[in-house]
């Protein structure tokens, strides 16, 4: 049976901002990945979920975006279940799962200008200097399909500065990303959270930030 | 977080009309995949002459079935291109996050599919006419048949595709799904153009196209939705 460590919940839950989940069990071919998995997550918090391969981080990651649905038990933002909350949620949620959504026929940057369409756009920073934040300086107009795999989730993970979402949810960030990108990531998420920002990530990799520090919560097998 | 004056959450027409421009902008960088229908289409219809009889009584009796026939199945072979990519690369995902309703968002990518695989059928419809001796009344009512008719069928198709997206080989299924939905527009677009070419009234076929296609365009859309939240999950 799977046991995670449950994150100690501060306070009364009420309706500030917070994620919690309630007794998750993510069931895939009568194997249970995890069952009974209780977190709370509030504004400064990084989290990381780890564990072997095929421990179900993935699907977990997809259930607390809501596009996969809990076998039992709920996720609830501000104390409200996810999937009663879409708009709301969907709003404040950034996500860069495995498969990160950059189109390969378009330019870098008309990526990033249909993410800012499709979310809330940030209007103090253009898609072109997060690009360059980004190490992608003079590959703007360039198709990603031209890109390398960790240019093109450099692409992806721009994504995060030019809309603004108080809760990151990243799958596997640091895949195909050099050392540098790891450390220019590792401060974007120390910014983000300083700012009173939530990230989830899973990686195999210890994650270190200036700011704050990273629960880590262990799926076991 | 950042003060309201610094972000800006787009309108619902804007994030619509972004998709849509983005929709456009691929199938023009496939500018061969776009032909696909339009080709399987003409080659289909100029096989028929060639087939049966250049005799232009025979022809003439056929072409309605022919040409609309040939334009559901090519309607139809173009469905697979609707949601695959987005799917594969995780663009879907991007689209059903958004804060925006999917149902609308959908909406967008349908009417770009139509634009790009259904016009281009409507437009090339009376040379195919012409071709099978069509008579001339007729030919004002097969093209508005299949401007009611084809859009019905992306919408209807789109349904069968968001359902069967996250299968492997969904080819097959979608085909059963979707052709006996398909079977209405076909009943009532071939009739009406050959009543038409008959020299009868015609209005009531074209009532009764019109009526499928608000329906389709009020309910599709959240069928579509619902539909690609299953494939996700």
């Amino acid at each position: 049976m799977p046991n995670p460590e449950p994150v100690p919940s501060s306070g009364a839950e009420t309706d500030a901002v917070a994620l919690t989940a309630h007794g998750l069990a993510c069931i895939r071919d009568d194997f249970t990945l995890f069952s009974g998995l209780d977190f709370r997550i509030v504004p400064g918090d990084v989290v990381q979920f780890d564990g072997p391969n095929g421990c179900g981080k993935t699907s977990l990651l997809r259930i607390i975006c809501g596009l996969g649905l809990p076998d039992e038990g709920e996720v609830r933002w501000c104390g409200q279940n996810i999937s009663q909350a879409r708009a709301e949620y969907s709003s404040e949620l950034s996500y860069v799962g495995h498969n990160h959504g950059v189109k390969d026929e378009l330019t870098p940057l008309e990526n990033l200008h249909m993410a800012q369409s499709l979310g809330r756009a940030r209007l103090d920073i253009e898609p072109a200097v997060a690009l360059q934040k980004f190490g992608l300086a003079g590959l703007e107009d360039v198709p990603a399909r031209k890109l390398s795999a960790g240019q093109k989730r450099r692409v992806a993970l721009s994504r995060l500065l030019v809309t603004e979402a108080r809760l990151w949810i990243l799958d596997e960030p640091f895949t195909a990303i050099d050392k540098q990108g790891v450390r220019d990531i590792e401060a974007l998420l120390a910014e983000h959270v300083s700012r009173g920002g939530m990230v989830i990530l899973t990686s195999h990799h210890p994650v270190s930030l200036d700011f704050g520090h990273v629960k880590c919560i262990h799926l076991k097998p | 977080m950042y003060s309201s004056e610094t972000v800006r959450q787009h309108t619902l027409g804007a994030a619509f009309f972004a998709l849509f421009r983005r929709d456009l902008t691929l199938a023009f960088r496939h500018r061969a995949e776009m032909a696909n229908p339009l080709l399987f289409f003409v080659i289909v219809v100029t096989l028929f002459p060639m087939g049966i009889t250049p005799e232009t009584k025979i022809l003439e009796t056929i072409a309605p079935g022919v040409i609309w026939v040939a334009a559901l199945l090519a309607a139809m072979l173009s469905l697979d291109t609707l949601f695959r990519s987005d799917f594969d690369d995780g663009a879907l995902e991007q689209i059903l996050l958004s804060p925006h309703p999917a149902a609308v968002l959908v909406l967008a990518k349908v009417l770009a599919h139509w634009l790009v695989t259904g016009l281009p059928l409507i437009l090339v419809a009376p040379l195919l006419g012409v071709l099978l001796a069509l008579p001339a009344d007729a030919m004002w009512v097969l093209v508005a048949t299949l401007a009611l008719g084809t859009p019905v069928l992306s919408l209807v198709g789109a349904i069968g595709t968001a359902l069967t997206v996250g299968l492997r080989r969904g080819g097959v299924l979608l085909s059963l799904l979707v052709l006996p939905l398909y079977i209405p527009v076909l009943i009532f677009g071939a009739n009406a153009v050959g009543t038409a070419a008959d020299g009868l009234p015609v209005i009531g076929q074209l009532y009764f196209l019109g009526a499928l296609l608000v329906l389709s365009l009020t309910l599709a859309p959240l069928a579509i939705g619902a539909a690609l939240r299953i494939s996700l999950s």
